[in-house]
């Protein structure tokens, strides 16, 4: 019975290898998106990769420039490197894409006061929830007290 | 009155989130909506000569982001050359991220509605323009201030109430 669980002979030879190979190779589309810019050091790479992290795929709404393998976000990350090789301060970079696109391109919302709500909202329910909570506990509580004192 | 309140609480969340969907995620806001063309330089199809977005001022325009790749242009394309036997607008086509030679193929397969076409091989009008992809279509007044865009295929509806527009 034990030699059901031991290695099929197959698996060692170099033919087994080579399918490997060839079924690595078909997962072509997964490497197909990510294009490696010559970067001049180390902190522009860094930049360029918060910057297209933290720029919004115009064409794809749930992807952040960085993940998306559509034409246009192909075309702006290469942008986004030339303007980070030009010297242009972040600030530079994303206003650059906000006048053309919209607060849109923006996957890092600003804080102004059209997004007061989606910043601060979640700081406001919290104590919220944790007060009604409280309260209903409270109040459960109180109840058991009193069935436990009438029974 | 507040054994109701779970109710109204759900209500008022029903209602914006309903408001929500009738919203399009996908569209975004035109940027130059009633702002001036931005200024370009661009290859005309021939290569002959450098076309620059002030000589294009002067008479309506309409300018189609197209491409020779791009499947949605083709299904666009006979309401384009329809539009530009009818209209005097200036039709204009901007040949995105294409080869001279693949355009000048598809125009000729196709049929070529433009009174003019420029090139932008490596898509850096497009992203002035603020384009996603092809097609786009911008609508431009004589003064050069664009008046609205539509992306994605026009039909012949929707071009003659853009075309009012710029008129």
């Amino acid at each position: 019975m034990r030699a059901k669980f031991s290695r099929p002979s197959w698996l060692g030879t170099p033919w087994a290898l080579a399918c490997g190979v060839l079924l690595l190779l078909l997962a072509q589309p997964l490497w197909a998106g990510i294009e490696a810019f010559p970067f001049a050091d180390r902190a522009q790479e860094v930049r360029y990769q918060k910057l297209t992290s933290e720029l919004r795929c115009v064409k794809c709404q749930n992807n952040s420039l960085a993940d998306s393998e559509g034409m246009i976000a192909a075309d702006i990350r290469r942008e986004v490197f030339d303007m980070v090789q030009a010297g242009k301060t972040d600030a530079q970079i994303v206003d650059f894409f906000v006048v053309r696109y919209g607060d849109f391109v923006r996957y890092m919302p600003r804080f102004e006061p059209l997004t007061y709500v989606l910043w601060l909202g979640p700081l406001l329910l919290l104590p919220l929830g944790i007060w009604w909570l409280a309260r209903s506990l409270h109040a459960r509580a109180k109840q058991a007290a009193i069935q436990a004192e009438e029974a | 009155m507040k054994r109701w309140l779970p109710l109204l609480a759900f209500a008022l969340l029903a209602v914006v989130l309903g408001i929500g969907l009738t919203l399009d995620p996908q569209r975004l806001p035109n940027m130059l909506q009633d702002k001036p063309l931005p200024e370009f330089s661009a290859a005309s199809l021939d290569g002959a000569r450098i076309v620059t977005s002030a000589e294009l001022r002067g008479k309506p325009m309409v300018l189609n982001v197209f491409a020779s790749w791009c499947p949605t242009c083709v299904h666009e394309n006979p309401v384009l050359l329809e539009f530009a036997k009818a209209s005097d607008a200036l039709v204009v086509g901007l040949a995105y991220k294409d080869q001279p030679e693949d355009t000048r193929a598809w125009l000729d397969r196709f049929g070529n509605p433009f009174d003019l076409v420029i090139q932008d091989p490596d898509g850096k009008i497009g992203i002035d323009l603020g384009i996603t992809g092809a097609p786009e279509s911008y609508f431009v007044d004589r003064t050069g201030v664009v008046r609205d865009k539509h992306v994605g295929e026009l039909t012949w509806d929707s071009l003659s109430d853009y075309a009012r527009k710029i008129q």
